[in-house]
């Protein structure tokens, strides 16, 4: 490897890492000029899920219905729908299944608190654990 | 009194993991609608090249109707086609026609003119309005709205001979004796 190949080398990997491949899905042609609108409309379509391609968000995928989706927010957002308007308008056709973040409700509560929950679990029964072994070592110290 | 503690985590490990196993059964891509008992959100449509009149909501008032989501693209639409073709035959039911998703204005009319029309009226939908009124994810969808507007069914997917006499039909019938 000459040095000249080598240090350019470098000099492209750096870019990437300064400029990785931009990996969303919008178009140029979707994106509006009024750049907080269009900002909002990222924001919002980040967290829709793509239904044809279920683990992926609208702003990421490339499925038609995705990008009907997408210029359907930015349509709400210009005709002067709140970001909530927008989700509300989506998740009365498609469920709550079609947010990303899904909203904390009954059926979803051992969904938000379960993590918790476990993690509560198994922090009293560490401190049950150690608790008996200072009480061994305690009685142990005593038989001495 | 104590061992029993022991095995707590194996006895939620065995119930997580039978609603695990539970899941895995299930099809992702067949959602509940939320649309059911609803009124069909407002939506118009224009008609596609060759028709006069497109499709809106204010067309699915005074009778029982079948709205049907369908593209000359997707292949079990062509095979479910056959079904419709029948149906309009013999009068069973209007069946609306949502055209979606058409790569051009052209196939579509095409298709149906080679392959038969069974729509009392189509809605050109390149831009997935028709679709995302009606809550469509893939094509074909089918939903069976009664004389007030109201979505009372939904399938998924390709009505075959036997969902049609089983199902689809039975809730019609019933529908119109309300």
């Amino acid at each position: 490897m000459t040095p000249a190949f080598f240090r350019s080398s470098c000099l492209v990997i750096a870019l990437l890492i300064l400029f990785p491949f931009n990996t969303n899905a919008v178009d140029p042609s979707e994106i509006l000029r009024n750049p907080t609108l269009e900002k909002r409309a990222r924001h919002i379509s980040k967290d829709l899920r793509c239904l044809v391609c279920q683990n992926q968000s609208i702003d990421d995928s490339d499925a038609p219905l995705a990008r009907d989706l997408r210029l359907l927010v930015r349509e709400r957002l210009i005709q002067g729908d709140t970001d909530n308007e927008v989700f509300d308008y989506v998740v009365s056709r498609y469920g709550d299944f079609v947010l990303l973040r899904p909203p904390v409700k009954a059926v979803t509560a051992i969904l938000w608190l379960g993590p918790a929950i476990f993690v509560l679990i198994g922090f009293i029964g560490l401190l049950r654990y150690f608790r008996r072994q200072t009480a061994d070592e305690n009685s142990e110290d005593q038989n001495k | 009194m104590k061992k029993i503690f022991y095995f707590l985590p194996l006895v939620i490990l065995a119930i997580l993991a039978i609603y695990l196993i539970m899941g895995l059964g299930r099809n992702p891509q067949d959602l509940p609608s939320v649309l059911i008992n609803k009124p069909v959100p407002a939506f118009e449509l224009a008609p596609i090249k060759g028709q006069t009149k497109g499709l809106s909501n204010l067309d699915l008032l005074g009778q029982v109707t079948l709205v049907n989501i369908f593209g000359s693209w997707c292949e079990a639409c062509r095979l479910e086609h056959d079904l419709l073709m029948k149906i309009s035959k013999n009068n069973l039911v209007p069946i609306y026609g949502i055209d979606w998703q058409e790569p051009n204005n052209l196939v579509g009319p095409r298709w149906l003119k080679r392959l038969g029309n069974p729509y009392t009226l189509v809605g050109d939908d390149p831009k997935s309005r028709g679709a995302i009124a009606f809550g469509v994810t893939k094509a074909p969808e089918s939903f069976v709205i009664d004389k007030n507007g109201v979505i009372r069914f939904k399938h998924t997917g390709r009505i075959t001979e036997n969902t049609w006499n089983n199902t689809v039909w039975p809730i019609i019938k019933d529908l119109r004796k309300q």
